[in-house]
């Protein structure tokens, strides 16, 4: 690696004495030599695990739940289902005040999708818990399913959750996340010429080294200390605090070293539920996901449709760009709303247009519920406008590095967003690209600057 | 066996931070009479590095080595309250807060050293070995360690800091989107060069160039782990991984890292990285998030790269040998 710091050397200063040093990391050794403790790593005497009953349906409705032969299981301490979760209904993101609640920490009436958790065994063993489970009988009246984003939105489609009412997350804005600057349909009158394309992912796993979960041990003065993989204890403890109707005050966290997050472990997923059980049997509780579970239950990167619509003249300017992102946010909410704002805040990309229109819908299909991820709601668009960007450039015939110069943000450009640009370096980075990787530009694109406002054409 | 060549650019910005919900992250920081400070921090490490950054950070602003600093991650009845780490806010945010503690920690050293030493705070700089000493004079000198002694035992002072660094939540216009949705944006552009076999649709990519503008290389060779490690995620990403190959259809889905495809080291190219700063205003000694952009850009270069060697444009993620060899031979059609 390189530091060019012949770029903005004006604003900086080079002459700290530990900024800008590549020290060893001081957790370096403990990590290679496999002795960094996580929160696995703890021999805790009298432990019980946990294993769930998982919905084996996309979508149904529950019929009844027998699980008297798993209560009569040797080993097994305790079986939890809805009834004993004391708010079962929530959603993670109701400590921002983004409701409604809209997912089961247990199912009782409805499944919403494969995998979903019904029935949680507390146990001596892993084995006792694993047997245990198979042991509970659930009759369902499988429902019709709806797994596409656009299906969903379509009249008619099967209502996923009925705690939104319809297949979409209902913003202030509307059905979908809005960002308008100018006028979109006139800069399209305007345009030489238009291209519309369809872009599409798929889910991805964050696929951490060390799978989610959490080792919850009875405290004194009746609290519960929790070792967790979180990537955000308080968060965490604090929907740990609504779901149990317990005061924050009775929870100790304990975290700080992941072996690895991506932004799968920000889902309180088995935090709550794990304090349950060790509330109930008075018992040390570890509940750990397998492989399987991090890989299928586990929220993944959302998948995404996206379709962009582009106004460019022959000269290379863009004048006009419509987004509409389909974020497929699985049965329930938990961070997708918010990752839906944050892809509408990031469109039109790093570009200055001057007519802009995005619609960003979070929608509910009957799918393992998607969550955050590294570039969470900007990955995809990322690939969908930079690809669109490579087919716009060949489209008027020009090179496609030198038409992101011609359209690349400035300081004090504005923003679709409505805010103006600061401390731009799009155009820096494509200068330094094209040098380097011997990609000749325009000598107009390699004497631009950041820090030049835009000629107006 | 037929294999072609192409390249591929594209360039990205990405948002450090999440206004849209609030931001807010504390810190602590304290001497303990070995000369040693405690950074302590509810933040958490994901395996990025964020300790060893935190470490010295807090080092520069106290104007002490990095040795001398431990920084203790997040336990939630000593460490004070922090969002959490995600949304490239993890270096920005407890950065900023390890600052606003450390100096105020800083300015009760020096109040210390300057009773010792008889002369004015104004006088005093630190060497950043370990000493305080006189401006000019540095014959004239406290040990840190010293400081911390005389502090807690002689003077009754507590060498210790409080930092917060929040910002505000910002609420979308519901009319026109009207928001502030991030503090800073980090920058890329990567070229990518791949080859595709026409035969099998696989591609390899061959190279990755990648220039990362971010602020600040706070410590470059962790600098350089965190963007290269996401470059090959970013490859990943591109043409391996997914939980629905076929989605929406919900079959062939892999449940381990045997049928969960990413790419093997034998799989991955040599990928360079060249780093520019441009500081920003509001980051710890200029730093922005560039953890989770690293993986985005290499993927669209990757396929504007497939369509610069054969011409094909895959439009859906991950570019699998299937679609491929399907936009082959609907070209051939």
């Amino acid at each position: 690696m390189e530091i060019r710091k012949k770029y903005f050397a004006d604003e900086r200063n080079d002459d700290l004495k530990e900024i800008g040093q590549s020290r060893q990391r001081s957790d370096a050794l403990g990590h290679v030599k496999g002795i960094t403790p996580f929160y696995a790593d703890r021999a805790i005497p009298g432990l019980l695990h946990i294993r769930m009953v998982r919905s084996p349906h996309h979508h149904a409705r529950i019929l009844g739940i027998d699980a008297s032969r798993a209560e009569r299981h040797p080993g097994v301490r305790r079986v939890i289902t809805a009834r004993d979760v004391p708010h079962n209904v929530y959603t993670v993101l109701s400590l921002i005040n983004i409701g409604p609640e809209d997912e089961p920490v247990l199912a009782f009436d409805k499944v919403r999708w494969q995998g979903e958790p019904i029935v949680c065994i507390v146990a001596d063993s892993e084995r006792a818990a694993y047997e245990a489970a198979q042991l509970v009988q659930i009759a369902y009246e499988e429902l019709p399913a709806v797994f596409d984003v656009e299906e969903a939105l379509k009249p008619g489609a099967p209502l996923v959750n009925e705690y939104h009412g319809q297949n979409y997350y209902r913003y202030d804005s509307g059905e979908s996340r809005k960002v308008i600057l100018g006028d979109v349909e006139k800069g399209f009158a305007e345009a030489d010429f238009i291209l519309e394309q369809r872009y599409q992912a798929s889910p991805i796993e964050q696929a951490p080294t060390e799978t989610t979960g959490c080792v919850v041990v009875p405290d004194q003065n009746n609290r519960f200390t929790c070792y967790t993989g979180t990537q955000a204890v308080f968060f965490t403890l604090d929907n740990s605090s609504v779901i149990l109707q317990v005061p924050g005050q009775q929870l100790h966290f304990v975290g700080g070293t992941a072996g690895g997050g991506f932004g799968g472990k920000v889902d309180c997923t088995t935090e709550p539920i794990a304090i349950l059980a060790s509330m109930l049997t008075g018992r040390p509780v570890s509940y750990i996901y397998n492989r399987y579970e991090e890989m299928q239950i586990s929220s993944p990167r959302a998948a995404e449709r996206i379709y962009l619509k582009d106004g460019v003249m022959k000269d290379g300017r863009i004048v006009a760009r419509q987004v509409r992102c389909y974020v497929d946010s699985g049965a329930y909410s938990r961070h997708t709303p918010y990752g839906t704002q944050k892809a509408a805040a990031h469109f039109p990309g790093p570009y200055t247009i001057p007519n802009v229109r995005i619609d960003c819908y979070c929608v509910y299909t009957n799918r393992t519920p998607s969550s955050a991820m590294r570039g969470f709601g900007v990955t995809i668009g990322d690939f969908a406008l930079e690809v669109q960007m490579d087919k716009l450039a060949r489209l008027i015939g020009m090179d496609p590095l030198e038409f992101r110069f011609v359209n690349a943000y400035r300081d004090g450009d504005m923003k679709a967003h409505h805010q103006p640009t600061e401390g731009a370096a799009l155009i820096e980075c494509m200068q330094e690209a094209a040098e380097w990787a011997d990609w000749p530009v325009d000598p107009r694109c390699m004497a631009m600057s950041s820090r030049e406002p835009r000629r107006q054409p | 066996m037929t294999r072609k060549r192409g390249r591929g650019v594209a360039a990205v910005n990405y948002p450090t931070g999440m206004n849209l919900g609030g931001d807010p992250t504390q810190a602590l920081v304290h001497s303990t009479p070995t000369g040693n400070f405690m950074v302590t921090v509810s933040s958490v490490d994901l395996g990025q590095g964020m300790k060893q950054i935190l470490r010295q950070i807090c080092a520069e602003t106290l104007g002490v080595p990095s040795e001398r600093v431990v920084v203790d991650t997040a336990d939630s009845d000593t460490g004070p309250h922090c969002m959490g780490t995600f949304a490239s806010r993890g270096t920005h945010r407890a950065g900023n807060a390890v600052i606003a503690a450390a100096r105020e920690a800083r300015g009760v050293m020096l109040e210390v050293a300057a009773e010792m030493l008889e002369v004015s705070t104004d006088d005093l700089e630190t060497d950043g070995a370990g000493n305080i000493h006189v401006v000019g004079a540095p014959a004239k000198a406290v040990s840190v360690t010293d400081t911390a002694l005389a502090a807690h035992f002689q003077k009754g002072r507590s060498i210790s800091g409080r930092g917060m660094f929040l910002v505000p939540r910002s609420y979308p216009s519901p009319v026109d989107g009207a928001m502030k949705p991030a503090t800073c944006y980090a920058h890329a552009c990567t070229v990518a060069e791949v080859e595709v076999d026409v035969e099998t649709g696989e591609v390899d990519v061959i190279s990755l160039k990648n220039v990362y503008e971010i602020g600040r290389a706070l410590n470059p060779r962790m600098v350089e782990q965190q963007l290269v490690g996401g470059a090959w995620m970013g490859i990943s990403h591109a043409i391996y991984e997914t939980t629905e190959p076929y989605y929406p259809q919900r079959d062939h889905r892999g449940v381990d890292f045997n049928e969960y495809l990413m790419p093997g080291p034998g799989n991955l190219p040599r990928t360079e990285v060249v780093v520019l700063e441009r500081p920003a205003p509001d980051g710890p000694y200029g730093g922005k998030g560039p953890g989770e952009m690293c993986a985005n850009a290499p993927i669209p270069a990757i396929a504007n790269a497939i369509f610069d060697a054969v011409g094909v444009r895959i439009d859906t993620m991950p570019f699998t040998p299937e679609k491929i060899l399907r936009a082959l031979r609907g070209l051939e059609a």
